[in-house]
């Protein structure tokens, strides 16, 4: 089943087009890694996905529930309360954590399945242990995030999305942040999460990562996807402007 | 007079002071998130209009002395509207002057609060479901009270002070009775007592302000 699917997405920002007529499907349980120089439109993509962004023409469904149409060529969104239930089918995972500084992790991670979801206490706070657990924070639970390391955050971060249940979680450049260090912690838990099969969109600047992890890799430039395929097929592809972007990657 | 009688007809005078400054704050406190709102409006015709009204409300508070306000607003229903006013409106008269005043203050403080948080407070709160009030009393508001506490503690300090000007209206609080005093006694102590009792009344604000300020400490 397609868990995501967008289709001729547009969009311009003050008359520069960032992306130019752009299509992506994901399948259920799908890894999918989107590469691709800065400015080449991969976080303005996620965050049409995530209606963050609105996109100037082009549909937009999860699970076959549609978020958008394309009406006349301009996309029009559905109201409110439908976008409010399509909300629920996706967590995203932002660069600079955007955790709750006044919440402890616990409260980070539970207060929305609790407030907004309306589940039963105990059965939140014992799936968020589970999670905390999982990322390596166990001891971690009643720390403020301003108290915990970048690598830390990003965890909690991870796991406050994943209390919510999202049938896709989307990466925005979820290391960017991060030192070596650091970022090497969150792959790891990335790389446990594919493992169990949940669906995700990555965009990120990790390409050893994105190679090994992905079902398939998107490679993005200038607005539109130059390359798409398995991570070999992009990676090993003759394409001349892939093989300039992986050239800097190689001259570092 | 003996230093006694001044101590005891002044500390009457305190009470009033602190009556002023206390209900000032009740009704400004709140008043001033109504004007933010509606400063800040943007949306449809109605939020436009909102805006500028609110903003022209703020530049005229700002702009005009508190104590012609408090003229205005005591003298008004006479010569605007014909009413009689007695002495019974004199307190009401001050109250009011002084809330809608400060709660313009107020509310530009609450909008630089509100303005300084980061978009992605909010974008976080919107992919996790948070309606906006919820978005907004959750996760917005305790975070701009942190951030405003020590612009607002300035904000009370001068409130402390200011009510001094409620002698413009003849309203015996404690430096209409100080002036009395050295006025008919020729004795300049009043106004030594009132430094006093203003500046002890503005340490034990500061000592308040800072103690909410060290409780939110827990997190930055």
């Amino acid at each position: 089943m397609k868990y995501l699917e967008m289709n001729h997405v547009k969009k311009s920002f003050d008359g520069l087009d960032v992306l130019k007529d752009i299509s992506l499907s994901v399948e259920e349980g799908e890894v999918v890694s989107i590469i691709g120089p800065s400015g080449s439109g991969k976080t303005t993509l996620l965050r049409c996905a995530t209606l963050l962004e609105t996109m100037d023409c082009g549909d937009l469904a999860y699970l076959g529930e549609s978020a958008a149409a394309i009406v006349d060529g301009r996309s029009v969104y559905q109201k409110p309360a439908q976008l409010a239930k399509i909300r629920e089918k996706f967590g995203l995972v932002f660069q600079n954590f955007n955790l709750f500084p006044h919440f402890t992790v616990m409260k980070n991670i539970t207060d929305a399945p609790i407030h907004v979801q309306k589940r039963p206490k105990d059965e939140v706070y014992r799936e968020a242990r589970g999670l905390l657990e999982k990322m390596g924070l166990a001891d971690k639970e009643s720390a403020y995030p301003c108290q915990l390391s970048g690598g830390q955050c990003q965890r909690v971060a991870i796991a406050r999305a994943l209390a919510l249940n999202p049938r896709v979680l989307f990466f925005d450049e979820p290391t960017s942040a991060l030192d070596p260090e650091l970022t090497g912690e969150v792959l790891k838990v990335i790389r446990s999460l594919a493992q169990m099969h949940i669906t995700m969109v990555i965009v990120t600047h990790e390409m050893a990562f994105a190679r090994d992890i992905s079902d398939r890799v998107i490679f993005m430039d200038g607005g539109v996807v130059a390359l798409e395929g398995t991570p070999s097929e992009v990676f090993e592809s003759d394409n001349p402007r892939m093989r300039e972007f992986l050239g800097h990657y190689a001259r570092v | 007079m003996s230093f006694s009688v001044m101590l005891t007809q002044l500390s009457a005078g305190m009470v009033k002071t602190v009556g002023i400054f206390a209900l000032t704050l009740i009704f400004s406190l709140p008043l001033g998130f109504l004007i933010c709102f509606g400063r800040m409006a943007k949306k449809g015709v109605a939020g436009k209009a909102a805006g500028i009204f609110f903003r022209a409300y703020i530049s005229v508070m700002r702009g005009t002395p508190l104590m012609l306000q408090l003229m205005v607003v005591y003298f008004g229903p006479f010569f605007l509207f014909g009413m009689s006013i007695g002495s019974n409106w004199r307190f009401p008269a001050i109250i009011i002057g002084f809330s809608l005043n400060y709660a313009a203050y107020f509310a530009e403080i609450y909008r630089s609060g509100i303005e300084s948080m980061p978009i992605g407070q909010y974008e976080a709160a919107k992919l996790l479901g948070y309606s906006k009030p919820q978005t907004f009393f959750k996760i917005i508001l305790p975070q701009v009270i942190k951030r405003i506490l020590p612009a607002v503690t300035n904000e009370v300090i001068t409130l402390v002070k200011d009510t001094s000007l409620a002698y413009a209206l003849a309203y015996a609080e404690m430096f209409t009775i100080a002036k009395q005093i050295v006025a008919s006694k020729s004795d300049f102590m009043p106004f030594i007592i009132a430094a006093v009792f203003y500046y002890i009344f503005n340490l034990i604000v500061a000592m308040v302000m800072e103690y909410i300020e060290k409780r939110l400490n827990y997190y930055h």
